[in-house]
């Protein structure tokens, strides 16, 4: 019981550690501020909102940014800052089930692959190739073109893409820790598989798998921004920030809004989430710090 | 190296092996009759059963994979649904296209970016070291879609310096085409690439030969230029072998945005006219090439550093 206690307590003092170490880190503070505003507006969205982002008013359309309008408005006179709002809303409901259902898949194939059998490697590693051989953008239009575009296409896409990168780190962690010491001493002392899977291995490659999430969002939301882009993600009239990509793609000539509206949030949600996925990898794995 | 080079494309055969019939799979297990689906609403019962008897739809799924795969080997993509022409035909007249964006994009950002990271690595923690890694993270982040539409927005419509759409004619005529599409993708290579120099370029300057080559007096820039680079070069090959999947990706966007022809515009037209076999033509070209870059840029890491070829 005071074992547990002590484990809890080393828990939160490791989180806590974590977050002075990104805290100190001037961009990982930096991203740590735009991925909050990210989150908390998408949160909030609803309440945030100045507009209803899909209501429609033609008298107003194709307006520059003033007061009412903060980025101005689209080809319906919809208001572009609450398109924008909405669409991180979006953006997150997808990137995140996507990339934590991959971890977690990934994760317990990974685990599996780096303890099990050498056969099951294989055959898992193979499987991971061959996923991971197909360029993503031309895997993803594939099965759009054969299920349709929706949210969940997306999700499944992205979900099916990423699972072998985590697989593949996990599958190396857990083949490096097999052998160390204390595994072996477990093992000595006849714990389970499960057990020291579960136990002992898994905290020891969780660290590494979230900084990936990290580093990982951001592509998701770019691939998820680039279907909706090519009219192949999101349907509309729901507000995705590449959905403004494509409006504001047949309208450059007449408004540069709709584009700048749609990139902008692509961008800083980008570099935030990518410099505190830097920062957590130095503060979690110092030893990669020289490779900056 | 032999053997090696033989264990690695036999990787390769056996992963585009797996990776053909996953895909042909995918089509068999989408519900509902492959045939109206591959038509779409323009099947007539003439059209259905000329596509019946092409792809051989009447045979069991084992014995369409088979004839599938030996279509394959003689490059035999199967015909454009509407036109019918020959699939492989259609792809390889735009690859070209695609090939030229992705390699002017990749060579302008790879020469930057090993200036930079030399540079970078020969004045370490100076602030154009600094400058040089803020401005290569902010970079990276750069999605190429994003990037090209910006740029277009920007040099296109506002400045008019370059052309907005098309490839052009002639070479000049070409080249100014390319400039703002391999911009938008190369800009987050040069950031990457950059990056990945300077590490492997920090660790090389620190090893014996160099401290010899600087005992015999060479100069900083002479040992840093050749004899440093040379192996410091090493990650960039792989990175870019490794890369050709996200330089398609990129290129399907970039070539969309402006307007260009190539894969990616080919399999986006396919999509919105549901014309499958293109689409899936196009899908298998991307892949093969990916499979062959991957491991050629195994195969000539193998060559120059061969530490590789052994812990395999």
């Amino acid at each position: 019981m005071s074992g547990a206690t002590t484990d809890i307590a080393n828990g939160r003092s490791e989180i806590s550690a974590i977050l002075s170490g990104i805290l100190r880190d001037p961009l990982g503070l930096a991203g740590l501020i735009v991925v909050g505003t990210i989150v908390f507006s998408a949160f909030f969205a609803a309440w945030i909102v100045p507009f209803d982002p899909i209501a429609i008013n033609i008298t107003d359309r194709l307006q520059g940014p003033s007061w009412t309008h903060l980025l101005g408005t689209d080809q319906l006179g919809r208001d572009t800052f609450s398109r924008v709002v909405m669409g991180g809303q979006v953006a997150l409901k997808v990137a995140l089930p996507a990339i934590f259902g991959a971890m977690a898949i990934g994760l317990t194939l990974g685990m599996i692959a780096g303890y099990g059998p050498k056969w099951l490697d294989n055959i898992l590693m193979l499987v991971f190739d061959t996923i991971r051989s197909f360029p993503t953008v031309m895997f993803a239009l594939a099965v759009v073109a054969l299920i349709g575009p929706s949210l969940q296409t997306v999700v499944f896409v992205v979900m099916a893409t990423s699972i072998p990168t985590y697989g593949r780190v996990a599958r190396t962690q857990t083949l490096t820790l097999r052998n160390s010491e204390f595994i072996l001493a477990e093992r000595a002392m006849g714990a389970s598989m499960t057990r020291i899977l579960c136990v002992h291995m898994l905290p020891n490659i969780i660290g590494v798998l979230a900084v990936l999430v990290a580093m990982d969002i951001p592509t998701v939301i770019a691939l998820e921004a680039g279907l909706s882009f090519l009219g192949l993600g999101v349907k509309p009239p729901t507000p995705s920030w590449g959905a403004l990509l494509k409006d504001g793609y047949a309208l450059i000539r007449q408004t540069p809004w709709l584009v700048v509206g749609g990139g902008l949030p692509i961008i800083l949600a980008t570099l935030g989430f990518t410099f505190l996925g830097e920062s957590l990898r130095d503060v979690v794995d110092p030893k990669l710090r020289k490779n900056r | 190296m032999v053997q090696f080079a033989f264990k690695r494309l036999a990787l390769a055969a056996l992963i585009l092996v797996v990776a053909v019939t996953v895909m042909f799979l995918m089509i068999r297990a989408v519900p509902g009759d492959p045939v109206t689906i591959m038509l779409g609403p323009r099947a007539t019962p003439e059209l259905k059963a000329k596509l019946i008897a092409d792809m051989a739809l009447d045979q069991s799924t084992p014995k369409q994979l088979l004839i599938y795969f030996s279509g394959l080997l003689r490059g035999d993509l199967g015909t454009d649904v509407f036109s019918g022409r020959p699939v492989t035909k259609i792809v390889f007249e735009q690859l070209p296209h695609t090939l030229k964006l992705i390699f002017s994009a990749i060579t302008w950002s790879a020469l930057l970016g090993v200036g930079l990271g030399c540079y970078a690595a020969a004045h370490p923690n100076t602030w154009i070291d600094r400058t040089a890694a803020a401005i290569s993270v902010s970079f990276i982040a750069a999605p190429a879609f994003v990037v090209a539409l910006l740029s277009l927005l920007v040099f296109a419509v506002y400045l008019q310096w370059f052309p907005a759409i098309g490839a052009g004619n002639g070479f000049w005529d070409e080249a100014h085409h390319l400039v703002l599409p391999s911009l938008a993708i190369g800009l987050s290579w040069v950031g990457y690439i950059a990056r990945l120099v300077r590490a492997s370029m920090l660790e090389v300057l620190g090893e014996n030969h160099i401290r010899t080559a600087r005992a015999f007096g060479l100069s900083e820039r002479r040992i840093v230029g050749i004899y440093a680079l040379r192996i410091a070069i090493l990650p960039v090959v792989t990175v870019i072998g490794v890369g050709m999947g996200f330089l398609l990706s990129s290129a399907v966007f970039t070539e969309i945005v402006f307007a260009r022809p190539g894969l990616g515009k080919l399999v986006i037209d396919s999509i919105t006219t549901r014309n499958y076999p293109i689409v899936m033509g196009a899908v298998l070209i991307s892949t093969g090439l990916f499979v062959l870059s991957t491991a050629l840029a195994d195969l000539i890491n193998a060559i120059l550093d061969p530490r590789v070829r052994t812990s395999n």
